[in-house]
């Protein structure tokens, strides 16, 4: 018996009777092509950094517990201190609407719950779900085949939705040796505007392993802030793949923040169909210890007099090894692309690695596309410098890798998010100021 | 205050710094000066602390301690303050961050309490001052796209906050105009008290017509060649350095 095929059976287990309402014909169509292509392996060009044998040689099992011990003040501890964001909880995948708070949405603006969906959209689903990320990757296919809950927003030709929208996935002590397949559809018609913030993260729930797809739809002229972060706990896995499609004039702009999991892949996609749209790649991770984090990104340009814009830094102690594949390819009729990568990274011990593959494939004659990637440690000069003017070994190596970071944090447009992370960044690397 | 004697060490695996003696005493200017590739910044470095040079000879003793055995911070920490040549910049370190956490190591040396962003605001209103610097640079990443001039400005307000005991100041003349030049000599003189001491670096006298020294020494090829008053300032300008200079083999 091969690692992948466990999950036909409790995929009959899990859709029997209770899932009969849910889409079945995608998600057979998908267990099947899962179990047709199984888990990737180091031999899949995307996958040669990246073992995930810890997860395929584990069965990880849907949650069985329903309700949960958590509090609003365990919530709150993930809501950035922001009260008036609409904010949808989910603990162990499930939606928890006694944690959620949400305010009055623009009139035609909707948010739902995949359940709400079904009841109240089920031709939005139809037409949309899954026709962004197809299920010829595995852990989408295996995602769209377990996908139990999730969101739907729909927001409306022109209509801007000022307040940030915040779906934050919990996980709680049943979550342990469970996973979770939450999926996130977000539509954007032309000229709308809005901003979604995707949290993952934990008060203790052991190893899970959390396999998350967002699929999301830009609209001509419209914009979508798209920021996530995954601070899941040390022993979990996460996998998550954000697929986007643009159309003309559209702008998208996702950045992910990534500290936790013992090991993690985060792909970053984006489609561009229409022209003149603009897409904006941008992420910072932080590894320590033995943690693996690998963040793929790929820009399809597809349309003429588009661009494309990333910037991506790690930093990594310990034993942690990190990976960054960013792939930008430009077809024949794109022309006037202009695109722009950088993929820096910081070691900051002997026995952290890096690699990262920038690869880019242009079939197109009028176009800009530059990348740069490089490896660092720590500035010597920098640091005699500040011990110079009195400021300790360990300060000094902990401002010095902070100011690394802030480089990409500054271009978080969504200021008390950005505040956040940097809180969290400096606790993480700046030791308290009286010893 | 510090008493270097029979100092050598190498840079880069080369012997540099060929057995130099100095005193300085608490009140007293020294000015060292010297031609290109001396030795100046490199016993500069070696005062500050710096891993890169490695002494292999002499001591150097600072307020009856062996200052060779202190780690840089901990130098600085006890009032040792070098302006570097070539000033770092640190980009995403804002100069107000850094300035402040200096200021704290050093009061929290010393047994003082930790100052909040707040109260550090007011001192430094009165410490920008005396470099006629703005309050906008406080903003800046630290050094980061400054021009010359600013960075050598830069420095000596890091001085005026540190308020160090023994300040040594490599080459904060050059690359001045004659106005950022006045600005920096007087910061430097405003900070002047009877137990403090500065060694000023040169290879110009112009900087000593504001700072006047106590005493001019002359370091070449890794030695000092020749000491006086400030009068030797003056003649080094006259004839230059050669005459100082011992040919290749020959003995002086
Ligand atoms: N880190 C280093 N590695 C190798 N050589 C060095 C290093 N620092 C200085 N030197 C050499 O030591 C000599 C003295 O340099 P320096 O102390 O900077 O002179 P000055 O400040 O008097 O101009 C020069 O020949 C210089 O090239
Ligand atoms: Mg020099």
């Amino acid at each position: 018996m091969t690692a992948h095929s466990n999950y036909r059976e409790l995929f009959e287990a899990a859709t029997h009777g209770v899932a009969k309402d849910w889409l079945p014909s995608l998600k057979i169509a998908a267990i099947e092509q899962f179990e047709a292509i199984g888990f990737p392996t180091t031999r899949d060009e995307d996958w040669h950094f990246t073992s995930v044998t810890p997860i395929a040689e584990r069965i990880f099992r849907p949650v069985r517990s329903s309700g949960t011990s958590l509090t609003s003040d365990d919530v709150a501890r993930f809501t950035y201190g922001q009260e008036a964001w609409h904010l949808l909880v989910f603990v162990n995948g499930r939606y928890e609407p006694s944690l959620s708070s949400f305010a009055e949405l623009d009139a035609e603006a909707q948010v739902m719950t995949f359940s709400e969906a079904l009841k109240e959209a089920p031709e939005l689903l139809a037409e949309r779900l899954g026709t962004l990320a197809p299920s010829t990757q595995a852990f989408t296919a295996l995602n769209t085949a377990f996908m139990a809950d999730g969101v739907v927003i729909r927001v409306p030709k022109d209509v801007v939705i000022e307040t940030p929208i915040h779906i934050l996935h919990l996980t709680d002590a049943h979550a342990n040796g469970a996973s979770l397949h939450p999926r996130t559809l977000m539509i954007a018609e032309r000229g709308a505007r809005m901003v979604l913030v995707e949290t993952f993260a934990t008060v203790g729930g052991g190893a899970y392993f959390t396999n998350h797809v967002a699929e999301v739809v830009v609209g001509a002229q419209a914009r979508v802030d798209h920021y996530k972060v995954q601070r899941e706990g040390g022993e979990a896995f996460h996998v998550g793949t954000t697929q986007a499609t643009q159309e003309r004039d559209s702008i998208y702009h996702a950045f992910s923040f990534a500290t936790g999991a013992q090991l993690s892949r985060t792909n970053v996609y984006s489609r561009l169909l229409g022209e003149n749209a603009e897409v904006r790649l941008n992420g910072l991770y932080a590894l320590e210890e033995a943690q693996h984090g690998d963040h793929q990104t790929y820009v399809e340009h597809i349309a003429p007099a588009c661009s494309s814009r990333e910037v991506y830094k790690g930093i990594l102690d310990g034993t942690s090894h990190g990976v960054f594949n960013g792939k930008v390819f430009v077809h024949p009729e794109a022309q006037q692309t202009d695109g722009k990568q950088t993929n820096k990274a910081l070691l900051l011990s002997e026995g952290a690695r890096v690699d990262t593959k920038p690869q880019l494939e242009i079939f197109a004659d009028d176009v800009k596309c530059t990348h740069g990637a490089t490896v660092g440690r720590l500035d010597e000069m920098a640091q005699f410098y500040m011990k110079s003017r009195g400021i300790g070994a360990d300060r000094t190596r902990a401002l010095l890798t902070y100011a690394f970071a802030a480089e990409v944090l500054e271009l978080i447009e969504l200021e008390p998010l950005k505040a956040a992370l940097e809180g969290l960044l400096f606790e993480r690397f700046i030791p308290p100021e009286t010893a | 205050m510090l008493t270097i004697t029979n100092l050598t060490a190498n840079a880069g695996g080369k012997p540099i710094l060929k057995g130099i003696s100095l005193t300085v005493n608490a009140g007293e200017v020294h000015a060292i000066m010297g031609p290109n590739g001396s030795g100046k910044s490199t016993l500069a470095q070696v005062i500050a602390g710096h891993p890169g040079y490695e002494v292999t000879g002499g001591s150097v003793t600072y307020e009856g301690q062996d200052l060779l055995e202190l780690e840089a911070e901990v130098r600085a920490q006890q009032g040792i303050f070098l302006a570097f040549q070539y000033p770092v910049e640190i980009p995403g370190v804002s100069n107000a961050y850094f300035l402040r956490a200096a200021y704290n190591e050093v009061r929290k040396a010393h047994g003082e309490d930790e100052v909040d962003p707040l109260e550090f605001l007011d001192i430094m209103a009165k410490k920008l001052k005396v470099v006629e610097m703005d309050e906008a640079m406080l903003q800046r990443s630290v050094n980061a796209g400054f021009s010359g001039g600013e960075k050598k400005r830069n420095e000596i307000l890091q001085m005026a906050v540190l308020e160090p005991k023994l300040a040594v100041l490599d080459e904060t003349d050059s690359g001045l105009d004659i106005d950022a030049l006045r600005i920096v000599a007087e910061g430097v003189n405003k900070l002047k008290r009877p137990d403090n001491a500065t060694i000023v670096v040169t290879h110009y006298q112009r900087l000593l017509n504001y700072i006047v020294p106590d005493f001019v020494h002359v370091l070449a090829q890794g030695r000092i060649v020749r000491s006086g008053g400030k009068e030797l300032a003056l003649e080094l300008e006259e004839r230059g350095y050669d005459w100082l200079l011992e040919p290749a083999g020959a003995s002086a």
